[in-house]
């Protein structure tokens, strides 16, 4: 059972990997094209509420490329309307992303202080 | 190149352009795809095995786990950003290394330790979303937009 779930995860996974290599080779997107277009479309599969079924089944191989972010975007500002009215669409929108930004930019932040530029 | 731009140029560029786009080298598609298959699946699975040690161990539930797993996977990309061995995966894996959350933090980390020179508040602070800025941008409004969306149909009545 675990194994499988490991298993599913790595297929996933890369296949959103290769989702995105497609973008850049065959339609000459930036990288940062490429994963803006993932977000985007990680935001309209979860409010259609596909992306919650995919990551049931591929649990971390759904959860960890960048298009969950947009999932995850929308499932904080869903939960948070459900508590608050309308105005909970703006203050629940980086609930659920809001350790994965804080901790980029926390520790961003540290290895511009201990490293230096290379090459 | 767009046609829009096309147009403006005079017949000598168009040729130039045609001939610069013959002379490209054809990327291996199925390759980087091959590589980007394996490392991306590689990462996956290895947040996978972060949140099965963080509910097996730490007592978080399926949902929870998120967070720590990202947190970590961030930690470690931010680490191998500054050693400068990311940039070197990076090069041979291609979307298999920046579609994953540790792409995104790879992007910050690079941008942050790029740009100290130019001092801490501008540099540093000032350039570190220079590259990841249009994920959160593109991100939040569409994430804003689905939403009202989904509010609206809600209130009519509707799903």
């Amino acid at each position: 059972m675990i194994m499988e779930k490991f298993l599913w995860a790595f297929v996933v996974g890369g296949a959103i990997c290769v989702i995105g290599q497609i973008l850049m080779d065959v339609f000459r997107l930036t990288p940062a094209h490429t994963t803006s277009s993932l977000v985007v479309a990680g935001t309209i599969l979860g409010g259609l509420g596909l992306y919650e079924p995919l990551i049931k089944f591929a649990g971390a191989g759904a959860t960890v490329p960048i298009s969950s972010f947009g999932n995850s975007l929308v499932k904080g500002a869903m939960a948070e309307y459900e508590m608050n009215g309308i105005v909970g669409v703006l203050t629940g929108i980086f609930e659920v992303t809001s350790a994965g930004i804080s901790a980029a930019i926390v520790f961003a932040f540290m290895a511009s202080l201990f490293f230096k530029p290379k090459g | 190149m767009s046609n829009k731009k096309k147009k403006k140029l005079t017949p000598t560029q168009q040729q130039y352009q045609q001939y610069a786009k013959q002379r490209e080298p054809k990327r291996p598609v199925f390759l980087n795809c091959a590589r980007a298959f394996l490392v991306g699946g590689l990462i996956c699975t290895l947040g996978q095995g972060l949140q099965w040690m963080f509910i097996s161990y730490f007592g978080f539930d399926e949902v929870t786990a998120g967070n720590p797993t990202a947190a970590v996977l961030i930690i470690i990309s931010v680490l191998l950003t500054g050693l400068g061995v990311y940039d070197h995966i990076a090069q041979w894996a291609g979307a298999g290394t920046a579609i994953p959350v540790t792409g995104f933090a790879n992007t910050m980390a690079s941008a942050a330790i790029e740009h100290r020179s130019e001092g801490y508040v501008l540099g540093v602070g000032g350039n570190m979303f220079k590259i990841s800025g249009p994920v959160i941008t593109y991100g939040v409004f569409f994430a804003f937009v689905v939403s009202l969306i989904k509010i609206i149909i809600k209130e009519l009545g509707g799903m």
